[in-house]
């Protein structure tokens, strides 16, 4: 595709296994992906697909044990991260890479001031004075267009509401210019109003700063309106992989397909309402008994005989759309 | 949706804001500031708003499961805002409740079949296997198997978890279901499973249902009429597809435009708000989102708008245009 120049990561096939009493997880089964400086790719999938999982490993943030990234590469603006050693880590984890959670109250700490949680993060990573650091951190807080940030700086994070300290959250990662952020499901706690205020945040200071955008959501709303490229997970494995436009204009996988007709949209003039809801029946399987070929076959209206006994590899259907389907030629067909 | 099952009028819930050693009340947290709507015999009325503007409040006081501080309460055209423990028992079995959370709503040491089963017993409707059989029949309605009666909570995934929530509510034939956002906690493929089920069952059955959620695609598929809450006040009322066509305050049009919508080529979001919801323990004086507001006037500032009619049913409270809340 590109020139890979201005590829800001690239991980290749990753794997990555939990040991537990009940059996080996494959939390995150081959998943390889992209991403271009500036650009915003989604990771979008239900509870327990393995998107989370995936943000962890790109932090090295997985428990060991009981979890262990067992095979693939990170590459990093040309480093690969599994490679480095925790020490090394550490140098690059906040600095060049950084990542936004979901609660902006459990990844704060409650007993320090916003403004020296961020100084802290400034001064591990930059040979700053104390001083200095506090200046960054104060024009970090005005950048996420926070009221008053000489003001906020010395307030304690239970002073703060979801929205403001989210934008904190915000202010911290970003505040050593890190070449890709990881936003793990950033806007799922906060209010819809809310919600519009952070992505259109993120999105400027993105467009901004040029950092690369890695957000994992379960929200087909958000990614429409914030992605440039989307992967779906379902059951620990990249299912499809398309632009944003292709995906919502032709989903090649019938798990993207049933997904996007699951949910209710907003009438709008123009827009009949749909009478009933289209389910897909059934519910994720556990990761411990996978099905021996495609994961979703169970639960899949085009399943054949083949789709329960071989696993499909990603094939590539124009433009860089892939899905890992034996039907996907089909999948149109069928509303 | 000509007979109305339940009336709410001027609905008040107030709490006290107590600091210091001697515990002295220092404010009053305005949770529900003046709430009056009906529900049809039948109808779904949504209730959308955002986190602390009261809609779970309002839920709870509706089945008196908190104590409203004012305002009157209506079932079938009976007050039951004051009746005691005792003689609101027999109405109870008319309204039930299925809550957000279907991991903490159940009994984690009861079998399925004993909590759809308890509200039947409970009431003396039924013992022994005709309560067994009355359970299972119940159970097949939501879409279980009768075999799962023996499980335990925690052997079923969210979603059945929350169909079992729907079993012991309808267990009692009741004709209000308030849902205090049911499918939140679900992820979209079943979060549909469930919308459809109970769409399938106020079908079958005839009930009410006062709907509680943020999402406002989901209120809008269920609904036949919305109401919209911002700081313990309905701001807006209308039928669905009035509505979500022509909202006419200006906090509902800023909700619309801020729902991400499924769709590359469709208008980017565009936040029309901005800043925060105000706290309810001081709530601005006049119109409470003057704050926020796009139109806002100096009027807004000391006049609280009452919701006015419309036309249509469609009712609104903002002082824009008289009453109108037109905003061109």
């Amino acid at each position: 595709m590109a020139d890979t120049s201005d590829l800001v990561l690239d991980v290749k096939n990753l794997k990555t296994v939990f040991f537990t009493n009940s059996g080996l997880f494959k939390a995150v089964d081959d998943v390889s992906f992209t991403v271009k400086r500036g650009e915003t790719l989604a990771i979008v999938g239900e509870s327990g697909c393995g998107k989370s999982v995936t943000a962890l490993s790109l932090m090295r943030l997985v428990s060991d044990p009981p979890g262990r990234i067992v095979g693939g590469s990170i590459m990093l603006e040309g480093t690969d991260l599994l490679a480095l050693d925790e020490a090394a880590m550490r140098k690059i984890r906040g600095n060049r890479i950084s990542m936004i959670f979901q609660e902006p109250m459990t990844s704060l700490n409650p007993v320090i001031r916003i403004g020296d949680q961020i100084v802290e993060a400034v001064r591990l990573h930059r040979n700053l004075s104390t001083k200095e650091a506090r200046n960054i951190a104060v024009e970090m807080l005005h950048l996420v267009r926070i009221p008053e940030p000489a003001r906020r700086a010395r307030e304690y994070p239970h002073q703060l509401s979801g929205g403001m300290r989210q934008r904190a959250m915000i202010a911290m990662a970003l505040a050593c210019r890190p070449a890709l952020l990881i936003a793990d499901e950033p806007t799922t706690a906060l209010d819809v109003t809310i919600q519009a205020q952070i992505l259109a945040l993120i999105l400027d200071l993105q467009k901004e700063l040029g950092t690369g955008l890695v957000l994992i959501t379960h929200d087909l709303g958000v990614v429409a309106q914030t992605a440039q490229r989307v992967i779906v997970m379902y059951a620990g494995r990249k299912v499809e992989e398309a632009s944003v436009e292709a995906l919502f204009a032709a989903p090649k996988h019938p798990y993207t397909r049933g997904l996007m007709a699951s949910i209710p949209a907003v009438p709008a003039p123009g827009i009949a309402a749909q009478e009933r809801l289209n389910e897909i029946p059934g519910t994720v399987p556990s990761l411990v008994r996978l099905p021996k070929g495609c994961a979703f076959a169970p639960r899949c209206k085009l399943a054949v005989k083949r789709c329960e006994a071989e696993y499909p590899p990603l094939a590539d259907w124009g433009g860089g759309h892939l899905a890992a389907c034996w039907r996907a030629a089909d999948v149109a067909e069928v509303a | 949706m000509s007979e109305v099952l339940l009336e709410v009028t001027d609905l008040k819930k107030y709490y006290p804001v107590r600091a210091g050693v001697l515990r002295r009340q220092v404010g009053t947290v305005h949770s529900v500031d003046g709430v009056s709507f009906s529900v049809g015999a039948g109808e779904t009325l949504g209730l959308v708003g955002e986190s602390g503007c009261g809609k779970s409040t309002v839920a709870r006081s509706v089945l008196r499961l908190i104590e409203p501080t004012s305002g009157q309460i209506r079932l079938d055209g009976e007050d039951i805002t004051h009746l005691s423990k005792t003689a609101l028992r027999p109405h109870r079995r008319a309204m039930q409740i299925v809550f957000q959370d279907p991991f903490a709503s159940l009994n984690p040491r009861m079998t399925a079949g004993d909590i759809v089963g308890e509200p039947i017993a409970v009431h003396g409707l039924a013992t022994g296997q005709a309560l067994e059989a009355r359970v299972a029949k119940l159970f097949e309605q939501v879409g279980l198997r009768p075999d799962q009666m023996r499980n335990f909570p925690h052997q079923f995934s969210g979603g059945q978890r929350q169909r079992i929530c729907i079993a012991r509510a309808l267990a009692l034939g009741p004709r209000l279901i308030v849902c205090d956002e049911p499918v939140s906690a679900l992820d979209v493929s079943i979060q549909a499973q469930v919308i459809n089920l109970l769409i399938d069952l106020q079908k079958q059955h005839g009930f009410s249902y006062l709907f509680i959620a943020h999402d406002l695609a989901v209120v809008a598929h269920i609904s036949h009429r919305v109401a919209v809450m911002y700081l313990g006040r309905i701001v807006e009322i209308a039928d669905k597809d009035e509505l979500f066509r022509n909202p006419r305050h200006p906090y509902t049009q800023a909700l619309l435009a801020s729902v991400p919508i499924a769709n590359p080529l469709a208008k980017k979001l565009a936040p029309l708000v901005d800043g925060d919801v105000p706290s309810p323990v001081n709530p601005p004086p006049g119109c409470a989102f003057h704050t926020r507001c796009r139109f806002a006037m100096e009027r807004c500032k000391t006049e609280r708008p009452v919701l006015m009619e419309a036309g249509d049913g469609h009712q609104v409270a903002c002082l824009l245009n008289d009453g109108t809340g037109r905003s061109q």
